[in-house]
């Protein structure tokens, strides 16, 4: 089948199976790798990417079912060369140990701070509660959200 | 790499649209809503549809939250998150925003919808304890038009429902019963799960409708611990009438445990889960009775 999916602003237009899971369309088809692959059964959250708008777990997702509609990933993070804030507090902070998780934290963080500019540690724990960092770097990653709050002007 | 098995893929237009595909392709075709519970299914083989018919692109008719006809009307695609976010639900239903806090995870809740939760069927989903609680009611429609089914008798067995191939589930209804004058209304939800996003050990709703002293009415869900029709019927029997006690609640909850038949697995073998039955059950009761007698507080 057809489908036209616009990824970080630009519309891509593909034949592709009605099977094929939106992370495997992201790396495979697109050659866009910053999302990543990882336990194919939506508990680990390294495949996180927006939805029109919304994170969701892209192994949990038909291509299919992105038709017509928006994807956010990794890559679009930065603008111009300069590191959205969320980027540069895992890089302050050592918010990244192996990297895996780094992606899907890094777009739920965002969508977060979009939402809510001064989270408290409980909250930017809710937040990525449904993923999973294996370095178990937890205390940093949200010590790097909270960061990325504060240099925005959110954070208190 | 876990990838579904091959299907034929087609995109509804309308409710009418995918009842016609739906009748097109058989009892082989599946609704596909958020995907969250049927697109893992697919992956490892326990599901394997011909044809799925993807409603998400129907929001204008499935998709809101609505008071009519003294009902809460929820439509089947409805996301975990809308549900959660919702003043209007929080406002009548406390228990139902208890229990979207420890569904999944916010990620899932994003995209999972209440219907597709609701006809996966699983003996452990939170909601279909809730709505049992609430005694709610499901509208299932076909081509021939649409029926209503009582919450309780939804579900059929495991991973089945009264839904008939060929027929979509389209609103969950709430009755908003404020009773007799003086009859204040409390609900709340109670998980045990072994990490954030499981399915429950065990779990408990309840609600309950105090005229003065004494419970006028109550209703008992539970999810996990082997309850029939998702209630404990018999617990509930129990309270209509009694006084608002915590003697009371702790009877119930040891009714509501003695009429569970727990399937033991690596959640947790039967005697815990039906432990769990009675002390979440009473827990669930405690605070549901709090919030009738402390409306104006809001949730804790």
């Amino acid at each position: 089948m057809q489908v036209n999916v616009t990824v970080n602003g630009t519309v891509f237009t593909r034949e592709v199976e009605p099977r094929l899971l939106l992370i495997h369309f992201l790396r495979d088809e697109l050659g866009l790798t910053g999302s990543h692959w990882g336990c194919d059964t939506s508990n680990c959250g390294a495949c996180v990417v927006w939805l029109d708008d919304v994170p969701v777990k892209s192994c949990t997702v038909l291509t299919a079912m992105a038709d017509g509609r928006r994807v956010r990933t990794v890559e679009d993070l930065d603008r111009g060369g300069q590191l959205d804030p969320v980027q540069q507090g895992f890089a302050e902070c050592h918010g990244l140990q192996c990297g895996f998780c780094t992606p899907g934290m890094m777009m739920t963080a965002r969508w977060l701070l979009d939402h809510n500019p001064d989270p408290s540690a409980e909250q930017v724990r809710e937040a990525i509660s449904g993923q999973v960092c294996r370095c178990t770097g937890y205390e940093n990653i949200v010590r790097s959200v909270l960061w990325a709050a504060k240099h925005e002007g959110g954070g208190t | 790499m876990q990838v579904p098995a091959h299907f034929e893929y087609e995109k509804a237009a309308s409710v009418s649209h995918a009842l016609l595909l739906l009748a097109r392709y058989g009892q082989d075709a599946r609704i596909l809503a958020g995907g969250h519970s049927l697109i893992p299914m697919m992956k490892l083989r326990l599901a394997q549809p011909e044809a799925l018919v993807d409603i998400n692109g129907l929001t204008d008719e499935l998709r809101y939250l609505r008071v009519s006809g003294g009902e809460l009307r929820i439509g089947a695609l409805v996301t975990h998150a809308q549900l959660l976010e919702s003043e209007l639900v929080g406002q009548h239903f406390a228990i139902l925003h208890d229990a979207e806090q420890v569904i999944a995870d916010p990620i899932v809740r994003n995209w999972g919808t209440i219907g597709g939760s609701l006809c996966q069927a699983d003996p452990s989903e939170d909601l279909s304890a809730a709505f049992a609680a609430l005694k709610g009611s499901m509208v299932v429609q076909g081509r021939d038009g649409s029926r209503v089914v009582p919450a309780r008798e939804f579900h059929t067995g495991p991973y089945e429902t009264v839904v008939a191939p060929g027929e979509l589930l389209t609103e969950i209804r709430l009755p908003i019963r404020t009773g007799a004058a003086g009859a204040r209304h409390g609900s709340a939800y109670v998980k045990v799960a072994r990490r954030v996003g499981d399915w429950p050990v065990g779990a408990a709703g309840a609600a309950i409708w105090l005229s003065g002293d004494t419970i006028a009415d109550a209703g008992i869900g539970l999810a996990a611990v082997g309850a029939r029709n998702f209630a404990a019927a018999p617990a509930e029997e129990f309270l209509r009438g009694a006084p608002a006690s915590t003697q009371s609640l702790r009877r119930a909850g040891q009714l509501a445990a003695e009429h569970c038949q727990p399937v033991p697995d690596q959640r947790g073998p039967a005697d815990y889960k039906r432990h769990l039955a009675s002390e979440l059950t009473v827990r669930a009761l405690v605070t549901a009775m709090r919030r009738a007698r402390t409306p104006a507080a809001g949730r804790p």
